[in-house]
């Protein structure tokens, strides 16, 4: 990757650094010697790079060398928290910050409804027994002095999974998290981080002696267009089958196969919610269990392509490589009977292609075109009910009324309604990332770009409409047309 | 006998679907469906001579493996005809 700016934050340069070195060592040699020997190469010393010393740093980095090896085995969570690399960000919520210049008007205390601001020595003071945090003062104070502060990590979990502990650590309570992974990206110290399964890539990899003993599949998220920063999609393809990938099939195929299905699915019951995004399906669960009933039963996309694979090549291994922490946890439910083998991130993938010193750019492009337009756009919010409305008007499906629901604030207003019987809608489409997959919490790079780029790839696609893979499904059970 | 059409990328733009649609329906012509089952398949690995197609016969070291390239909707006929049908012991 040389020196150029990949990454959005230096977070993810610095987990990028350790899954880099350790997927060199399962190759190269020198996994045993990891814990030791990676902290002192990424923080030679004496200086420390980021944090107040090299010790710390470097027992950080320790940590996140079991993170990349797979974390504890014993969570049954994907994301955990680094307990030592938590800053104990401040938690007294509203702070008067030294812009306060002790005016006259005090409409920071006028406004506040608890009496909790006084003034002392002509400045504004907030008895924290009082207050409420309803932020009023925030917003009155002319000189913008008044500061609600929030963890980033806690502010990011929209379903109030993360508290704080006596030792002002974060905790994740299990029982609540969606594994959404929005906190992962949202904390500003790297401290919440998500598992990694690349050594186990790596030896099922090398386990396939080249593809002989049992061949090994990468199924690749659509959203992985807006990743390629080193070169074309065709480029990054030849790169991951360098990587010892026999074969590299476009999710988006599954997701032709997954349309198809929830449209007829939808045909019999006439009201349900997607069930593609696995951490909309765990909200469901977790949170709205009478709702439960109205999820769809069709696999997702990424559970669709291995299970065509799979079929094709009953020995065949898969591995799914997406933007998405979820996935990690979804591939282990028993509902989807082992069809993924393992899950790699974006973050993962491009340490991997560095580690193998496999320069994208001057990689021949590989030609991929399995997925129609409508599979590759199922990674941005909206897209499946963009394709299901078309599948509607092709096959004349009547009284589809949907509604795309757009991160989980969207999911909840939407499925509050539906559970107190005030929606009209009758198609839910539901994703727990704003914007959809292509925002991703394990994308290198998130922005704006990355929806041009998502539907300028669907446009490239070869096949206009989903009959094709609609068409090879049929023919793994043997249906007529 | 397992008779593989090629449906990875590389061979999917070269048109997989059409082939497998006459193979469908040469099978059905020569009226072997009930001993010739189509199937697709990712990647046989032969791309630069796409559409390929794989037929299996027989089992362990018995198994014939016959492959078929540059396979088209017009040529599929001949091909099967010529090399697959003999196999078929009917």
């Amino acid at each position: 990757m040389g020196n150029k700016k990949v990454f959005d934050t230096s977070v993810q340069l610095m987990k990028y650094n350790v899954l880099r070195e350790l997927v060199r060592r399962a190759y190269e040699g020198g996994l045993e010697n990891a814990y030791i020997e990676i902290p002192k190469i990424i923080s030679p010393g004496p200086k420390p790079l980021l944090r107040c010393c090299v010790y710390k740093e470097r027992a950080i980095l320790q940590e996140r060398i079991r993170m990349a090896s797979g974390g504890d085995k014993t969570n049954p969570n994907v994301i955990e928290v680094i307990d030592i690399a938590c800053d104990e960000c401040p938690t007294n919520a509203i702070y008067v910050s030294p812009a306060c210049r002790g005016c006259l008007a005090h409409s920071c205390q006028e406004v506040c409804p608890k009496d909790a601001i006084t003034i002392v020595n002509r400045r504004a003071t907030i008895d924290p027994e009082k207050c409420v945090e309803c932020g009023r003062c925030t917003q009155a104070c002319s000189y913008g002095a008044l500061i609600k502060q929030v963890r980033p990590c806690m502010q990011s979990c929209k379903v109030k999974a993360i508290s704080i502990n006596e030792n002002k650590k974060a905790v994740i309570d299990n029982n609540k998290c969606i594994m959404c992974g929005a906190c992962v990206l949202a904390c500003p110290f790297g401290a919440m981080v998500d598992k990694s399964f690349v050594l186990d890539i790596v030896k099922l990899l090398q386990e396939s002696e080249n593809n002989t003993k049992y061949k090994v599949y990468a199924v690749i998220a659509p959203a992985i267009v807006s990743q390629c920063r080193d070169g074309r999609i065709g480029q990054v393809v030849t790169a991951i089958k360098k990587l010892g990938f026999h074969e590299v099939v476009e999710a988006a195929l599954g997701a032709d196969i997954t349309l198809w299905k929830e449209g007829n699915e939808w045909m019999e019951r006439k009201l349900m919610t997607t069930s593609c995004c696995p951490s909309f399906v765990r909200y469901i669960n977790l949170n709205h269990p009478e709702l439960v009933k109205y999820i769809s039963h069709t696999v997702s996309p990424m559970i669709e392509t291995a299970r065509l694979i799979k079929h094709t090549d009953p020995t065949a291994k898969c591995v799914f490589i997406g933007p998405c922490a979820a996935k990690k946890m979804e591939y282990t439910l028993e509902k989807t009977g082992g069809a993924i083998d393992l899950v790699m991130s974006f973050e993962e993938l491009q340490a991997f292609v560095d580690a193998r010193g496999i320069d994208t750019a001057t990689q021949e492009d590989s030609v991929l075109n399995n997925g129609s337009f409508y599979g590759r756009i199922f990674a941005k919010s909206g897209g499946i009910v963009q394709g299901l409305l078309d599948l509607a008007k092709r096959e004349g499906i009547e009284g589809l009324r949907p509604v795309v629901m757009n991160g989980l604030e969207q999911c909840r207003a939407n499925l509050l309604k539906l559970k107190m019987g005030k929606s009209d809608n009758n198609f839910f489409e539901g994703m727990i990332c704003e914007g959809g997959c292509l925002n991703g919490p394990l994308c290198i790079t998130h922005g704006p770009r990355n929806v041009v780029d998502v539907d300028k790839y669907g446009n490239e696609a070869h096949e206009k409409s989903i009959d094709n893979s609609v068409r090879l499904y049929k023919m793994r059970y043997g249906e007529e047309e | 006998m397992i008779v593989k059409i090629c449906v990875g990328s590389s061979c999917h733009l070269k048109g997989s679907y059409d082939v497998l649609e006459q193979m469908k329906a040469i099978v059905k012509k020569y009226n072997v469906e009930d001993i010739v089952t189509l199937q697709a398949s990712f990647c046989l690995g032969d791309c630069a001579e796409g559409v390929t197609v794989r037929s299996e016969s027989g089992e362990g070291a018995d198994q014939q493996v016959i492959m078929l390239h540059h396979v088209n909707a017009e040529n599929a006929e001949q091909l099967f005809v010529d090399q697959v049908y003999p196999l078929l012991n009917c």
